[in-house]
């Protein structure tokens, strides 16, 4: 038994989904979508709740979480930084960027600040070669980063610190 | 130099939304198309030698022709807009500046295949975008331009967007079926002969954003048209995203054909930092690099960058300047491949690790003479023994890293 459940929101949602698909299996990755848009991420309760909604087991619904990158199967912070590492930012000095997020977040690559405020991640190409160097703020690209645009919009989030 | 054939209204206020899109020419097409039969349409697109612009550049229409014409099963359209090969970013220009196009083109391309669901599956970062084609979608369904009767005909048509999740594989179409299916992104082995794709067992074809987009054109304006711009061979036009070392990067749309030095000299500025231009990679990052001296004389098309020892792919040019240590770069890029891998070949899951493994030694200063060998060995062993091809374009460009700048690699050895 799994104590996670969708809201009353993702039901809607869930239901109406498979209306557009001929195979209910296909809801796999709308449904953990849908937890982690929730919850901010993906537990193994929650899996067991997927699993029964799809008629899968766990298992075969955590070998599919944990092959997307984007899945979170540990808590990240309320504000996951995702920064580029990929060659056309990396030739637009996002190393540079990183070195100034670690200094300024106070934490490395993979770690989430002690307040849970921010994770900082290094991802793989975001698609903005164009408008590099870029990171993603939860779901919000912000391109062509200097350590000034990355002061401004820091330090204009509400946080708790 | 710019073709307008695709990024026509790129440039134009809030042409994504409907009532902008359709006052500037979206949906023209489908009066004419229409009057065509789904037969006819295909012979359109063949005539157009419309060539997919997601890297393969597979001929379209030959790839719609793989459906059965009387299928008793359901046919479906994915378009693929996991838009994810280093370099590339020009498919979210199309679903930022003019969703309804490829709206447009679904419903021809839906039409000609005999489909009535159509997928987008848009990769998992694209948010934003994917926001702004649902509304787009939305749209469209309030317009009577897609449900039950697509502009008043007897033709349904439903679009459904899929997210992705981050996983590079699923840009491949068999990996993205699966995907879609809800498993994960593991490529599929190709068939003995020529068949359609597969989705849950029906026929399915897989299309890349920028090629259904193509396609309002060429039913509108007739495949003469089309041919207009572009080679023989390589007809029509390509959204060229060129990034790196330029003074104005950004997406061009241009006709194949292009001179690739007039591209980055005229239109984008020549090299940042006036600095001499080192090398270049023509088509995302899993092509072959071009070192400077090779430019010269190539053109922006697939017959010439083969000629040259490279592949146009994407279309997305990443330049690099003289200050760039190719072996780095070459380290930035197989730390993508390993983690991209989908691990389900052992040559690619471990090889591609191993290089990466072996670069970080070299770079770090304590590589041995025989490193330089060993990669190459280790590359061959993912040549042509798996499933996809992600493992020997890997080694290709492994090869061309190492044999173009071969001494970059030696000085750090010694």
């Amino acid at each position: 038994m799994s104590r996670f459940g969708f809201n009353w929101e993702n039901e809607e949602k869930f239901d109406a989904l498979l209306e557009r698909y001929p195979d209910k299996q296909s809801l796999m990755l709308p449904a953990l979508w849908m937890v982690q848009y929730q919850e901010g991420w993906i537990s193994l309760d929650a899996i067991r709740f997927i699993a029964k909604k799809l008629e899968r087991t766990p298992m075969e619904v955590y070998s599919v979480a944990s092959f997307y990158t984007m899945f979170q199967l540990q808590p990240v912070g309320k504000y996951h930084i995702q920064l580029c590492r990929t060659l056309s930012c990396m030739l637009c000095g996002s190393k540079n960027i990183q070195e100034y997020l670690q200094y300024k977040l106070g934490i490395k690559v993979g770690e989430t600040t002690p307040d849970r405020q921010f994770t900082l991640s290094l991802v793989e190409c975001l698609g903005s070669c164009g408008t590099a160097p870029c990171m993603r703020l939860n779901d919000t690209y912000i391109e062509n980063l200097t350590p000034e645009k990355i002061d401004e919009i820091l330090d204009g989030l509400c946080h708790d610190r | 130099m710019i073709a307008k054939v695709v990024s026509k209204n790129f440039d134009i206020p809030n042409a994504h939304t409907l009532e902008i899109a359709r006052a500037n020419g979206r949906y023209a097409s489908l009066e004419k198309l229409f009057c065509l039969s789904p037969d006819e349409t295909i012979c359109e697109i063949e005539r157009s030698g419309l060539r997919g612009k997601g890297g393969g550049g597979a001929l379209t229409g030959e790839k719609w022709r793989l459906i059965p014409p009387q299928s008793s099963k359901p046919v479906y359209l994915v378009v693929n807009a996991d838009e994810g090969e280093p370099g590339t970013f020009k498919d979210r220009q199309i679903l930022e500046f003019d969703p309804h196009l490829l709206i447009e083109g679904i419903i021809c391309a839906s039409y000609a295949i005999n489909a009535h669901h159509a997928y987008v599956y848009i990769r998992g970062e694209y948010v934003f975008w994917m926001n702004r084609l649902q509304q787009a979608i939305d749209e469209a369904y309030a317009a009577g331009l897609l449900g039950n009767s697509v502009f008043g005909r007897d033709f349904s048509l439903h679009v459904t967007i899929h997210k992705g999740a981050g996983a590079y594989i699923c840009g491949e179409k068999t990996a993205l079926l699966e995907s879609l299916e809800g498993k994960r992104g593991h490529p599929r082995l190709k068939p003995k002969g020529k068949e359609p794709e597969w989705f849950f067992g029906n026929p399915t074809v897989v299309n890349n954003v920028e090629t259904i987009a193509s396609v309002p054109f060429i039913i509108r304006e007739g495949y003469a048209s089309y041919r207009a711009y572009g080679t023989e061979q390589s007809p029509g036009t390509m959204l060229f995203g060129i990034s790196g070392h330029v003074k104005k990067p950004g997406v061009y749309e241009l006709p194949y054909g292009t001179s690739m030095k007039r591209v980055i000299y005229e239109l984008c500025g020549g090299i940042k930092g006036d600095k001499n231009l080192k090398a270049i990679i023509p088509g995302g990052s899993s092509v072959q690099i071009l070192r400077a001296d090779e430019i010269d004389d190539i053109t922006l098309d697939y017959e010439c960058l083969k000629a040259h020892g490279s592949a146009l792919g994407t279309g997305g040019m990443i330049v690099l300047n003289e200050s760039v240590s190719i072996p780095e770069a070459m380290k930035n890029l197989f730390a993508f491949y390993h983690h991209e891998s989908c691990g389900q070949c052992t040559p690619c899951r471990e090889g591609t690790g191993w290089v990466d493994r072996i670069l970080a030694k070299i770079l770090a200063g304590k590589g041995s003479k025989e490193d330089y060998q060993t990669i190459l060995d280790a590359v061959d062993t993912m040549n042509g023994k798996t499933i996809c091809v992600f493992a020997p374009s890997v080694a290709f460009i492994a090869q061309s890293y190492l044999k173009k700048f071969r001494e970059e690699f030696e000085a750090l050895i010694k």
